[in-house]
C-alpha cells in the first residue's frame, strides 16, 4: 500500500523527483571526487613538491565544493516541494473522500479514526517521502559511488568493505530491532501511566470522596516503576549504539592504515590514494548507518498508509440521484411507509416496519427507551442513513430521489451533542442560511432564548466561538443549534433531546417562541423529558426499533403501557413500582 | 489554542456543567507539537532543574569524568593517526631511495639544484633508505589509537549508561512528587486550571524535562568539551591552519544564525497552518453530520484547499530553508577543508608539517562542525525542557490544602447528625457565594437541594465533603466540626453519587470495589443486586470481568450510573450525597436507578441534589437554592403555602405533568 499510494502520488512530479535523482546524483559526484583531488595534492603536489599543482588543485576542489553546494540546495529544493506537495494531494484526497462519504461510511471508521488518519497518518507517510529524498536516495548513489571510487585508488583494499559494510549493517540493524519493540512498549507504557493519571485528575472528586489516594498512588507508582524499567532499557541500547558504530568506524580507519601500508610499501598504492581510499569507506559507512536508520521509519509509515488506503478504497455509499430534471416536493409532509433499518453486518435491525406521517404544521414527538433508534429514526430523514427496506418521502418523493442540496434546504436538524464550529456566532448562525441578514440572524437568536448571552458576548455575532464550541457552556450550545436550525427556515425541523440541558424555564420559553416560525414547518421532536412532548399532535412512542403506540399524550395515556410508564418513572417512582 | 475563559466562569462551569468541563480538559490536543514554549525565569529554572540531579552528586561527578576522559582520548587519538600515517608516508619515500644514500648528502644536493621546499620536507622526516615503512612503529601507533579509541568508547557508554540510570531515577521521583502533590492540592486549584493543562504539566512536560536532562545535559558537555579540545589540538598541531579552520567558525555561526531564524519563523507559521487545517479536519469529520445535513459539503472542502495550499506553502519553505542549513554548513566545512588541504599541501611541501598532522588536521576540521551544530540543536531542547520545568515546577509550588488537624476521631458508626452553623462561602472574594445558611439534619432524614441550573447546589455538598474549606462558620458531623477531622476519616463515613458517573479503566467488580477495597466478591455481588448492576452485568458476556473503557461502548450511561450507585452501597456509608440528574439515562435504566438510589438512601442521612419531585416531595428537609443562595427551607407542605420560590418552581416544572399523570 505504501508503495502504491506514494508511486500513484508522485506520479504529476516525476520531473521534480527525476531532477532531486539528478542533483543528488550530482552532489554525491561531487562529494566523492573531493577526496580524490585531496590526494591528487598528496601524492602529486606534496610528494613532488609542485606548489603550482597544489594551488591548481585546490581552485578545483573549490569550484567542486560550490557545485556541490548549489546542487545540494537545488535537491533540497526539489525535494521539498515534491514531498510536501504529495502530502497537500493524499491530505486532500482523504479529506474529499471523507466529505463524500454518508453518515454511514464515516460511522463505519469512527470519526476519530478518520481524523487520525487525515492529519498524523498524512503526516507520517510525508515525512517518509521527505526522508526518501533527502537521505534513503543518497545512500544507494553514496555506496555505489563510494565503492566505484574506492575501487579506482586501490581495488586490492576492496575486501575491507566488503567486511565491514555488512558488520555495521548488522550492528545497526540489531540495534533497531531491539529498539524498535522497546519504543513501542515505552509508547505503550506512558500511555498507561497518563492514563492513571487523566483518571485521577477526571475522577478527582470520586478518588476523594472514596479516600483513595494512596491506593491510587500505587496504581501510578506501578505504572512509573514499568515506564520507568521500559526506560532504563531503551537507554541502555541507546547508549550503545554510537560507542559501537564509532568503534567499527576506527577499526576500519586502522585496518585500512594497516593494509594500506602494506600495499604502499609493496608499491601497489600512492599515499594519497589511501587517504582517498579511507575517505571512501567512511563515507560510505556513514551512508549505510543513515539508511539504517531510516528504514526505521519505514514499518510505521506502512501501518498509515495501510490506513489512508482503507479511506481512500471506500466508495461512498450513498451519491445523489443523478437526473436532468429533479422532482420537486409539494410541500414538508414527511412519511415514513414500512421503514426499516439496520446497520450493515448487523444480525437484527434497528428500525423495523416505521409507518407513521408528520404534517406541515403538526409536532410529531417521539419518546422511547435509549438504544431504541431515535436517533437513527431521525437521522433517516435528510438521508444520513438509507433505510434497509420501505420508503421515506417528502411531499410526495421519496428522499432517494432529492439531491443533497434540495434535502439541505428542507429540513434542518438540531443535533443531540449540540456542536458548533469554529469561528463565530454569526458564520455558525449562517452555516444552514449563507444570506441570512444579521436583523434575521438576531430574530433567530431571539426564539431560541439565545440573544441575551450573545448581546453579552464581546463582538456580539462577531464574537469567537471555538472548535465544537467549548467556549461556550452546553445550555448556550445547544441555543445556539436550535438557532442555528431557525435561521435555516427549513420546512422540516428535527430535534433530537435539543432542550436537556435547557432549564425548565427556558425551555419552556423557548417552545412558546419557537411556535411562530414553525407554524407551517413539520416539526419532529425527540425527547426524553414528558413535559417537552405533552402538547405535541402526536407522540410516537418507539420500543425496541418499534412503534409500540402513537397518539396524542391524553390517547397514549389511556391505551399505552409502556407511555404510562415512561411518565410515572419521571414524576413519581414509588406510583410505578 | 486555549481560549482561557476567566476564572469565575470557570468555576461555575466547573461546579454544575461537569460535561462541559470534561470538554474543556480536550482544547489543547493540538497543542503538543507547539514549537518551543519560553521559560519565564530561564536561569532559577535551570538552576532547579539541575538541582534535580543534587542527590546524585557522585554518580554525576563521576559521568562528568569520564565524559572529560572520553573527549581528550577522542581529541588526541587523530593526533597519532596522523603520526602513523607520517610512517606510512616516510616509508613510501624511503623506499624510492636507493639503500645506503646518504640522506642529508642528498637533501643538500636537492637544496642546490633550488628544491628548497623539497629539501625541507625530507629533512623533516624520518628517512631510512631503502627500508620501506617501519611496520613495527607503524603497529604501535595503529594498536595506540585502537586503545585510545576503545578507552574512549568505554568511557562514553559508560557515562551514558550512568546517566540514564541517573535521569530516570530523577525522573521517577519527579513524577511520583508530582502525583503525591495531585493529592494535596485543593480542589478548588482544578477548578480554575484546565484539566488539559493541568495533565500536559504531570505528563509532556516531565518527558520533556527527561529528554533535556537525558540528551540535552550529557550531550552539551561532550560537544562543548570537544569543540575545545579540537581546537586546542588544532593548535598545537598548526596555529595557521587553525586559524583557516577557525574562520569556517563564525561563518558557520553566522550562515545557521541567518538560516535558523529565517526557518525558525517559517516553521511558526508551519506550526500555526497544520493547526489551523487539522483544526478544521477534525471539527469537518465531527460534525459530519451537521455538514451534510446543511449542504455545506463543497464549502467545506474550497476552505480545505485554501487552508491546505496555505499549509503546502508554509511547510514548503520551512523544509527548504531549513533543508539549505545542511548542505551550506558543507559547504563552509568544504571551504575550510580546501583551505587546509591546500596550505596544509604547501606547508608539507615545504616541510613545515608532516602529511601525518596534515591529514590529522582534516580530521579535526570535519569532527569540528558536528558538534557545533549538535549544540545548537541541545540549545533549543534545554530551552524547551526548562519552560516544561518551570511548568512543572508551578505546579509543585501550588498552594496545598490545609493540612488536617485531626484532633478528633469519629467512631465507626456514626448518626448522621449533620449541622451547617452560620456558614459562609465563596470561590472568590468579590463574589459571596452562600452567606450566613444555618440548618440541621437530622439521623436518617432526607435533604433535597433543588434550585436552577447553576445555582450552587453542588457547591453545598461540596462543603459536606470539604472539598472547598469555608469562609467562616462551620459544618459539624455527630457535633463535632468537620475540620478537626481528618480528611480521611470524614470522607470515609460518606458514601457519594455524582452526576458524572466517572468509572476508572478496569472491570466492573474492580470498579464496585473501590467502594471499600476489602469488600469479598460476594459482598461486591450483592451489592450490585440491590443497586439493580446484577442484572445487566449477567447478560454481558464478560460478566463482573467486563472492562469499562474509555469509550465505554459496552455500558450505557444509565448502567454506569448504576454502577456508580452500587459503588456508594459496598462502602456502606453513613452519610450519602446523591446527585439525581440524569439526563441522557434512558426512562426505564432511570426508573431502576431511582429505586437503586432509594434503597441506598434507607436509613442513611442524605443529600440529594434533586430534580425528581417523587424525592423532593417526600424529603425532610427542601433547600432551596437560587443565585448560589439558599431562598427557602422547609418541607414540601409548608413551603407550597409559602407561595414562595418553590411554589413557582414547582408551578413551572411539575404541576401539568403530575396532573395528568
Amino acid at each position: 500500500m505504501l508503495v502504491h499510494l506514494i508511486m500513484k502520488h508522485s506520479k504529476p512530479y516525476v520531473g521534480w523527483i527525476c531532477a532531486v535523482l539528478v542533483l543528488q546524483l550530482l552532489t554525491t559526484i561531487a562529494t566523492l571526487y573531493l577526496p580524490s583531488l585531496n590526494a591528487r595534492i598528496i601524492d602529486k603536489g606534496v610528494t613532488l613538491g609542485d606548489v603550482d599543482f597544489i594551488w591548481h588543485t585546490g581552485a578545483v576542489m573549490l569550484g567542486v565544493a560550490f557545485v556541490q553546494v548549489l546542487t545540494a540546495v537545488a535537491a533540497v529544493y526539489f525535494g521539498a516541494k515534491t514531498a510536501m506537495a504529495i502530502g497537500r494531494d493524499l491530505r486532500h484526497e482523504v479529506f474529499t473522500s471523507v466529505t463524500s462519504f454518508s453518515a454511514q461510511d464515516v460511522n463505519k471508521f469512527g470519526a476519530a479514526t478518520l481524523i487520525t488518519r487525515g492529519t498524523n497518518d498524512v503526516q507520517q507517510v510525508q515525512m517518509l517521502v521527505v526522508m526518501g529524498l533527502n537521505f534513503m536516495i543518497t545512500a544507494p548513489i553514496m555506496c555505489v559511488g563510494g565503492v566505484i571510487m574506492a575501487l579506482r585508488e586501490d581495488p586490492g583494499l576492496s575486501w575491507l568493505m566488503w567486511v565491514s559494510v555488512p558488520i555495521i549493517f548488522v550492528v545497526v540493524g540489531v540495534l533497531v530491532f531491539f529498539l524498535m519493540p522497546l519504543f513501542k512498549q515505552m509508547q505503550t507504557r506512558i500511555d498507561g501511566i497518563n492514563g492513571v493519571l487523566r483518571e485521577q485528575i477526571t475522577g478527582l472528586r470520586v478518588v476523594r470522596a472514596f479516600v483513595r489516594e494512596s491506593h491510587e498512588t500505587e496504581r501510578f507508582e506501578d505504572a512509573n516503576a514499568k515506564l520507568t524499567r521500559v526506560g532504563v532499557q531503551v537507554g541502555n541500547l541507546f547508549v550503545l549504539m554510537f560507542p559501537l558504530i564509532g568503534m567499527i568506524l576506527h577499526i576500519a580507519t586502522a585496518a585500512v592504515l594497516w593494509f594500506g601500508g602494506h600495499r604502499v610499501d609493496d608499491g601497489l598504492v600512492a599515499v594519497g590514494q589511501l587517504t582517498a581510499f579511507l575517505q571512501y569507506l567512511l563515507q560510505i559507512l556513514m551512508a549505510v548507518m543513515m539508511g539504517t536508520f531510516m528504514a526505521m521509519m519505514i514499518p510505521r509509515a506502512m501501518v498509515c498508509a495501510d490506513r489512508i488506503g482503507e479511506v481512500l478504497d471506500t466508495e461512498p455509499s450513498m451519491t445523489d440521484p443523478v437526473t436532468d430534471s429533479p422532482a420537486q416536493p409539494v410541500d414538508g409532509t414527511v412519511v415514513f411507509d414500512n421503514v426499516s433499518f439496520g446497520y450493515e453486518g448487523a444480525e437484527s435491525h434497528v428500525l423495523s416496519n416505521i409507518s407513521f406521517t408528520a404534517r406541515p404544521g403538526q409536532t410529531t414527538a417521539i419518546i422511547g427507551s435509549t438504544g431504541a433508534g431515535k436517533t437513527t429514526l431521525l437521522n433517516l430523514i435528510p438521508r444520513l442513513y438509507e433505510a434497509s427496506e420501505g420508503r421515506i418521502t417528502i411531499g410526495g418523493v421519496p428522499v432517494s430521489e432529492l439531491s443533497r442540496d434540495q434535502l439541505s434546504r428542507l429540513v434542518a436538524s438540531v443535533p443531540q451533542r449540540p456542536y458548533l464550529f469554529s469561528g463565530t456566532v454569526a458564520s455558525n448562525l449562517r452555516f444552514g442560511a449563507r444570506d441570512a441578514s444579521d436583523d434575521e440572524l438576531w430574530a433567530a437568536l431571539e426564539i431560541a432564548q439565545a440573544s441575551d448571552f450573545v448581546r453579552a458576548r464581546e463582538g456580539e455575532l462577531d464574537s469567537k466561538v471555538s472548535q465544537g464550541g467549548t467556549n461556550v457552556s452546553g445550555g448556550q450550545r445547544q441555543r445556539l443549534c436550535i438557532a442555528r436550525a431557525i435561521a435555516a427556515q427549513p420546512n422540516i425541523y428535527l430535534f433530537d433531546d435539543s432542550f436537556s440541558a435547557l432549564d425548565v424555564a427556558t425551555d419552556a420559553r423557548l417552545r412558546a417562541a419557537l411556535e411562530e416560525p414553525t407554524k407551517d414547518a413539520t416539526v419532529i421532536i425527540v425527547a426524553q423529558r414528558v413535559s417537552t412532548i405533552t402538547g405535541a399532535d402526536q407522540i410516537i412512542v418507539i420500543d425496541n426499533g418499534q412503534i409500540s403506540a402513537q397518539g396524542t399524550h391524553e390517547q397514549l395515556l389511556e391505551t399505552s403501557e409502556t407511555y404510562r410508564e415512561i411518565v410515572s418513572s419521571q414524576l413519581a417512582a414509588e406510583e410505578a413500582a | 489554542m486555549a481560549n482561557k475563559k476567566n476564572a469565575n466562569q470557570e468555576v461555575v462551569v466547573a461546579n454544575d456543567d461537569v460535561d462541559e468541563f470534561r470538554d474543556a480538559g480536550n482544547v489543547d490536543t493540538w497543542a503538543e507539537g507547539v514549537p518551543t514554549r519560553k521559560a519565564q525565569h530561564f536561569w532559577p529554572s535551570a538552576k532547579r532543574l539541575v538541582g534535580l540531579l543534587s542527590p546524585y552528586k557522585a554518580g554525576m561527578a563521576l559521568v562528568i569524568l569520564m565524559v572529560i576522559a572520553g573527549v581528550v582520548l577522542s581529541v588526541i587519538a587523530p593526533r597519532i593517526l596522523g603520526k602513523a600515517m607520517d610512517v606510512i608516508f616516510a616509508g613510501s619515500i624511503s623506499k624510492g631511495i636507493p639503500e645506503g644514500t646518504d640522506v642529508s648528502a642528498m637533501i643538500e644536493a636537492l637544496r642546490a639544484d633550488g628544491h628548497n621546499d623539497q629539501a625541507d620536507m625530507l629533512a623533516g622526516m624520518n628517512i631510512m633508505p631503502g627500508h620501506g615503512i617501519d611496520f613495527t612503529l607503524l603497529g604501535r601507533f595503529i594498536l595506540t589509537v585502537l586503545a585510545l579509541y576503545l578507552v574512549a568508547s568505554f568511557f562514553n557508554w559508560l557515562s551514558g549508561w550512568l546517566l540514564n540510570r541517573l535521569v530516570m531515577k530523577v525522573v521517577y521521583q519527579l513524577r511520583k512528587d508530582v502525583e503525591d502533590k495531585l493529592n494535596r492540592l485543593p480542589i478548588g486549584y482544578f477548578d480554575t486550571k484546565q484539566r488539559g493543562d493541568v495533565l500536559s504539566r504531570v505528563t509532556n512536560d516531565v518527558d520533556n524535562i527527561q529528554n533535556a536532562l537525558q540528551q540535552a545535559i550529557s550531550q552539551l558537555l561532550q560537544s562543548l568539551l570537544t569543540v575545545v579540545g579540537i581546537v586546542i589540538m588544532m593548535f598545537i598541531v598548526s596555529w595557521q591552519l587553525a586559524l583557516i579552520a577557525l574562520i569556517a567558525l563564525p561563518l558557520s555561526g553566522v550562515a545557521a544564525g541567518v538560516i535558523g531564524s529565517r526557518a525558525q519563523g517559517m516553521f511558526t507559521r508551519q506550526w500555526k497552518t497544520t493547526g489551523a487545517l487539522n483544526g478544521q479536519i477534525e471539527e469537518s469529520f465531527s460534525g459530519h453530520e451537521l455538514m451534510k445535513v446543511f449542504g455545506r459539503e463543497q464549502d467545506m472542502v474550497a476552505q480545505f484547499t485554501e487552508r491546505n495550499d496555505d499549509l503546502y506553502d508554509a511547510s514548503f519553505n520551512a523544509q527548504f530553508v531549513s533543508g539549505t542549513i545542511f548542505p551550506v554548513m558543507n559547504f563552509i566545512s568544504y571551504l575550510a577543508y580546501v583551505g587546509i588541504a591546500v596550505v596544509g599541501g604547501l606547508r608539507v611541501a615545504s616541510g613545515h608539517l608532516s602529511l601525518g598532522d596534515a591529514t590529522a588536521f582534516i580530521q579535526y576540521s570535519r569532527e569540528f562542525t558536528q558538534p557545533l551544530g549538535q549544540i545548537a540543536g541541545m540549545a533549543n531542547m534545554l530551552q524547551s525542557g526548562i519552560a516544561s520545568a518551570e511548568r512543572t515546577f508551578e505546579l509543585l509550588d501550588a498552594e496545598e490544602q490545609e493540612p488536617d488537624r485531626a484532633v478528633a476521631q469519629l467512631p465507626t458508626r456514626t448518626d448522621g447528625r449533620v449541622e451547617f452553623k452560620n456558614v459562609f462561602f465563596s470561590y472568590s472574594q468579590d463574589k459571596p457565594l452562600i452567606e450566613d445558611l444555618s440548618f440541621e439534619a437530622h439521623p436518617g432524614h432526607t435533604v433535597a437541594i433543588v434550585g436552577p441550573t447553576g445555582a450552587g447546589k453542588t457547591t453545598l455538598v461540596n462543603l459536606v465533603m470539604r472539598f472547598y474549606e469555608l469562609t467562616s462558620g462551620s459544618i459539624e458531623l455527630d457535633g463535632i466540626d468537620i475540620t478537626d477531622l481528618s480528611r480521611a476519616d470524614l470522607r470515609s463515613k460518606v458514601g457519594m453519587v455524582l452526576q458524572d458517573a466517572w468509572l476508572f479503566g478496569g472491570s466492573i467488580m474492580e470498579n464496585i470495589r473501590y467502594g471499600r477495597l476489602d469488600a469479598s466478591d460476594d459482598e461486591v455481588i450483592a451489592a450490585a443486586r440491590a443497586t439493580f448492576v446484577d442484572r445487566f452485568v449477567r447478560a454481558l458476556p464478560d460478566g463482573y470481568d467486563t472492562i469499562i473503557d474509555e469509550e465505554g461502548t459496552n455500558v450505557s450511561a444509565g448502567e454506569k450510573q448504576l454502577i456508580t450507585i452500587a459503588r456508594a452501597f459496598v462502602s456502606d456509608p453513613s452519610l450519602l450525597i446523591l446527585d439525581e440528574a440524569t439526563s441522557s439515562v434512558d426512562t426505564r435504566t432511570e426508573l431502576l436507578v431511582q429505586h437503586a438510589m432509594a434503597a441506598l438512601r434507607a436509613d442513611r442521612t442524605s443529600f440529594v441534589i434533586a430534580h425528581r419531585l417523587s424525592t423532593i416531595r417526600d424529603a425532610d428537609t427542601i433547600l432551596v437554592m437560587e443565585d448560589g443562595r439558599i431562598v427557602e427551607q422547609g418541607n414540601h407542605a409548608t413551603l407550597l403555602e409559602a407561595q414562595g420560590a418553590y411554589a413557582r418552581l414547582y408551578q413551572s416544572q411539575f404541576a401539568g405533568a403530575a396532573e395528568d399523570a
